[in-house]
């Protein structure tokens, strides 16, 4: 009993000792459950973290890789596409030698001859000269002439075409016979006395071979040491003449006839490469003494023909490749050559002045044309349809109606 | 009014005297009314009205040779003045009468009714082609070959006549061999012959290219050649129209005249005479060097630029200058080349004046323009180009300077040359619109430059340097 009044005694100290001792480790309660979650979160956090380095170095190494792959095949695009490039530049660079070689050749062969026209421009230039200066005596005229047509004809290409009617007409030029009255009196009479003259020394000559062939056939009559020819007469005081020129005369041999060279067939007359010097030219081949090339040969003639064929370009290339700019320009060029007006042609005579365009009350008001009475005629609600189906046609309609246009005649006009 | 009665009155009067039983009286009379007639176009329309001509030609069928050549003398005084009063002759039949006198014995009277159709023929077309129809062109053929000098300038002067109107009239007479016959009169020493042969040939020739074809087949060069050469002028014109004529229907033509060195002998026509007789010779060297650009090479290497440069700068008269203009655009339009051969004689210089001066025609002016413009496109020769940069106008001044900067970028001596000629300083201070042609080429002309030259002979850049030295603080030291 007593120790049941202490402990009941102490009951209450008990009660409140045991509240409070509750009570004080309250207050450290949170605190330390705080410090566990903080310890706690923090390793976990540290467990975690070490986790996404790994993944981010795995991550890193996979990408790496691709990375990598990726830009070597980007790489090895460029490397060809480089190499491309400098292959075609290549290419362009030789195809531009070969095409400058060729358009030169081109140029140069078919379609102008610079050096026939600088000799042309001296031909015209001392023609001119004859002009200024000669003019009296038409003989040199004639020659000058003569001589212009001589030396455009020995060039006689293709190359200037305009020359085909100068050749005929300096025929006709050189064909001009001396007139009868003439200004110059006195050219002319000096002119026709040395013509004379000279036909005569022409004369002479001709009679001088004329005797002096006759001479060398009739040799054996001249007259030897025993036998007195017949123009070395004894009764003569001096031999004839004709003694004399049999003297000095060389008989004749009779030769073997001679081997008449036939030239090869002269080959510049038939092409269109016609300068002399391009094809070698000798007249008697040396003799080949091995055996003949064995074979059917096609003619000559054909192959050279083949060969040797004139350009006929087509028309992409006989035109350069930027002709039609060019032919722009050209076109351009000569039409402000012509222009006396430069100012640019305006279509409108109020054309330059900024007015606004003020349209019409009609239609730029915001009630508009009415449809009705020009689109459709018949004043329609569709609100008040009942149904929306159209009319049916109960009677069907009249023979007549539904022949209307069909008929042979041409009343109708609709057949 | 009075005049207009004593008009009639002296008709009146002579009328009578020409039925007159004398002959000589008749002649008399007919002399008198031809030389009324001859005087003044109102007499002769009083000789029409007072319906003399009937009578005229009634009795031109009959008479003699004295009276015959009266009558034509008035039947070509009438037809002279005005075309209606050649109608009023044909009209009446005269026509018949003067064919049928061209065949008459006398070479005065064929003298005189050659030249009465000749002066029909000569006002249009239609006169032309009655008198042809009348079939006078075989017996004025007749009539050139005859040996009197004046029938055969009369009948010459009368065949250029009618063949001077359409190609059908000049076929005509082609048709008949005049071309032949009159080819061979070239060479007669008589000048006015020579004129009147040249002028038919030259009116033959100037409508197509057939007849002028055919009239150089007829051999004239080179014998024409000699004419240009000749003491009277009118000869020397008529000699030069002819070759112009020639030379301006195709280059093959041209061509030939250059081959004989027709070129040259009109370049000396030229400078051998002054005004109106030099233009058809200008005109024939623009023409040829129209066609084709060999041919006015041909032209440059006769020497004919500088010839006609001193005629630009001589002559007083504005359309003849105007034909210069032209046909130094036609020589220098072609390359380069060319263009680098008119520039040199500088006739530029000439031709820019001629285009700004306000006293020239307006033709004169069209012509230099364009003439300057063809020559500008192609010319490279800068020492001409540079006077440009100073005077011209901008419409010019933007193609000389596109014309720099084309040929700079390539040349250094030019480049220095422009440096040193002060062309660069000009081309700065000109002002043009950004983005503007002008501007293009001065940009391109800039920039063959090193920077400091640019900005030093930019306008303005000595006081931007002396701006520069007042806002310049030297160094404290």
């Amino acid at each position: 009993m007593a120790t049941l009044a202490r402990l009941q005694a102490r009951s209450t100290f008990l009660a409140h000792q045991y509240y409070f001792r509750n009570s004080a480790v309250d207050v450290f309660r949170k605190k330390e459950y705080d410090a566990a979650v903080k310890i706690q979160s923090w390793f976990r956090g540290c467990r975690i973290r070490a986790y996404l380095r790994y993944l981010h170095r795995v991550a890193t190494v996979i990408q790496k890789c691709w990375r990598g792959y990726l830009g070597r095949q980007h790489y090895q695009l460029i490397v060809k596409l480089e190499f491309c490039t400098m292959k075609m530049n290549l290419y362009n660079a030789m195809a531009v030698r070969i095409q400058k070689r060729w358009r030169g050749y081109r140029i140069r062969k078919y379609c102008f001859n610079y050096f026939y026209l600088k000799e042309y421009l001296k031909a015209v230039s001392e023609t001119n000269d004859a002009i200024r200066y000669c003019y009296q005596g038409f003989a040199i005229l004639d020659e000058l002439c003569d001589h212009t047509a001589w030396r455009l004809k020995r060039k006689n290409t293709t190359l200037f075409p305009v020359y085909s009617m100068l050749n005929t007409s300096s025929h006709q030029m050189c064909g001009f016979s001396m007139p009868g009255n003439l200004r110059h009196q006195e050219a002319l009479e000096e002119f026709a006395e040395m013509k004379e003259r000279e036909e005569k020394k022409a004369d002479l000559e001709r009679e001088e071979k004329k005797r002096d062939y006759q001479a060398r056939k009739m040799h054996y009559l001249l007259s030897t040491k025993q036998i007195p020819g017949i123009y070395n007469s004894p009764f003569r005081k001096d031999p004839d003449p004709w003694e004399l020129r049999l003297q000095k005369a060389k008989p004749l041999i009779s030769q073997r006839p001679k081997v008449k060279q036939k030239r090869g067939v002269n080959i510049s007359n038939r092409l269109a490469c016609t300068s002399a010097r391009s094809l070698p030219q000798s007249e008697i081949l040396p003799p080949i003494d091995r055996k003949q090339c064995q074979g059917p040969f096609r003619d000559i003639t054909e192959v050279l023909e083949q060969r040797y064929k004139p350009l006929e370009p087509t028309l992409w290339m006989a035109e350069p490749i930027n002709e039609l700019k060019m032919a722009r320009e050209e076109l351009r060029k000569q039409e402000w050559m012509r222009n006396i007006n430069d100012n640019m042609f305006l279509p409108f005579s109020s054309y330059h002045k900024n007015k606004k365009y003020i349209p019409l009350m009609h239609s730029s008001s915001k009630y508009g044309p009415n449809s009705y009475g020009s689109q459709h005629f018949r004043d329609e609600n569709p609100k008040k349809w009942i149904c929306d189906k159209d009319f049916q046609t109960v009677l069907p309609s009249f023979d007549l109606f539904s022949k209307y246009g069909k008929l042979y005649s041409k009343a109708g006009q609709i057949i | 009014m009075s005049q207009r009665q004593v008009l009639q009155g002296v008709m009146s009067l002579l009328r009578p005297l020409l039925l007159d039983v004398v002959p000589t009286i008749q002649q008399t009379a007919a002399l008198a009314l031809g030389r009324l007639a001859n005087y003044n176009g109102d007499l002769a329309e009083a000789v029409v009205k007072g319906d003399i001509l009937p009578q005229l030609v009634y009795s031109l069928a009959e008479q003699n040779r004295f009276y015959k050549k009266a009558a034509a003398f008035v039947l070509r005084a009438v037809g002279k003045h005005s075309p209606q009063l050649a109608q009023a002759i044909v009209d009446c039949g005269a026509l018949d009468t003067l064919v049928i006198c061209l065949e008459d014995f006398d070479p005065g009277v064929k003298e005189a009714a050659a030249w009465a159709l000749g002066y029909i023929a000569r006002h249009n077309a239609e006169l032309s082609q009655a008198v042809v129809d009348a079939g006078a062109v075989p017996l004025l053929v007749l009539c050139i070959q005859e040996p009197e000098i004046a029938l055969k300038r009369i009948a010459a002067s009368a065949l250029s006549d009618i063949s001077k109107h359409s190609p059908e009239l000049a076929q005509t007479v082609v048709d008949v061999g005049a071309i032949a016959h009159l080819a061979q009169m070239i060479l007669n020493p008589d000048s006015k012959l020579k004129r009147q042969v040249l002028s038919a040939l030259s009116q033959i020739a100037k409508h197509s290219v057939d007849l002028a074809e055919m009239v150089v087949e007829a051999e004239i060069f080179p014998v024409v050649l000699t004419c240009l050469k000749d003491k009277d002028d009118y000869v020397k014109k008529n000699a030069s129209t002819l070759i112009r004529e020639i030379a301006k229907h195709t280059p093959e033509l041209s061509q030939l005249i250059v081959n004989t060195g027709g070129v040259a002998a009109v370049t000396d026509c030229i400078g051998s005479c002054k005004g109106n007789i030099r233009l058809p010779g200008i005109m024939m060297l623009g023409y040829v060097a129209a066609h084709s650009e060999n041919l006015a090479m041909a032209v440059i290497v006769s020497k004919a630029v500088p010839q006609l440069s001193v005629c630009l700068s001589e002559e007083p008269e504005d359309h003849i200058k105007a034909a210069a203009a032209w046909a130094l655009g036609q020589i220098g339009r072609h390359t380069p080349e060319h263009a680098r051969a008119v520039a040199v004689t500088n006739t530029l210089p000439v031709l820019l004046s001629l285009y700004m001066s306000t006293e020239s025609s307006e033709d004169l002016q069209t012509k230099s323009k364009k003439a300057i413009k063809s020559i500008l496109q192609k010319c490279t020769y800068l020492p001409a180009l540079e006077p440009f940069l100073y005077d011209a106008p901008p419409n010019i001044l933007k193609h000389v300077v596109g014309q720099f900067s084309k040929v700079l970028p390539h040349d250094s001596k030019a480049r220095r040359l422009f440096v040193t000629s002060g062309g660069l300083k000009k081309v700065q201070e000109i002002k043009a619109g950004p983005g503007s042609l002008l501007q293009e080429y001065i940009n391109s002309i800039n920039s063959c430059y090193p920077e400091e030259i640019v900005r030093y002979y930019s306008p303005g850049y000595s006081d931007a340097l002396l701006q520069r030295v007042d806002s310049y603080q030297p160094l404290a030291n």
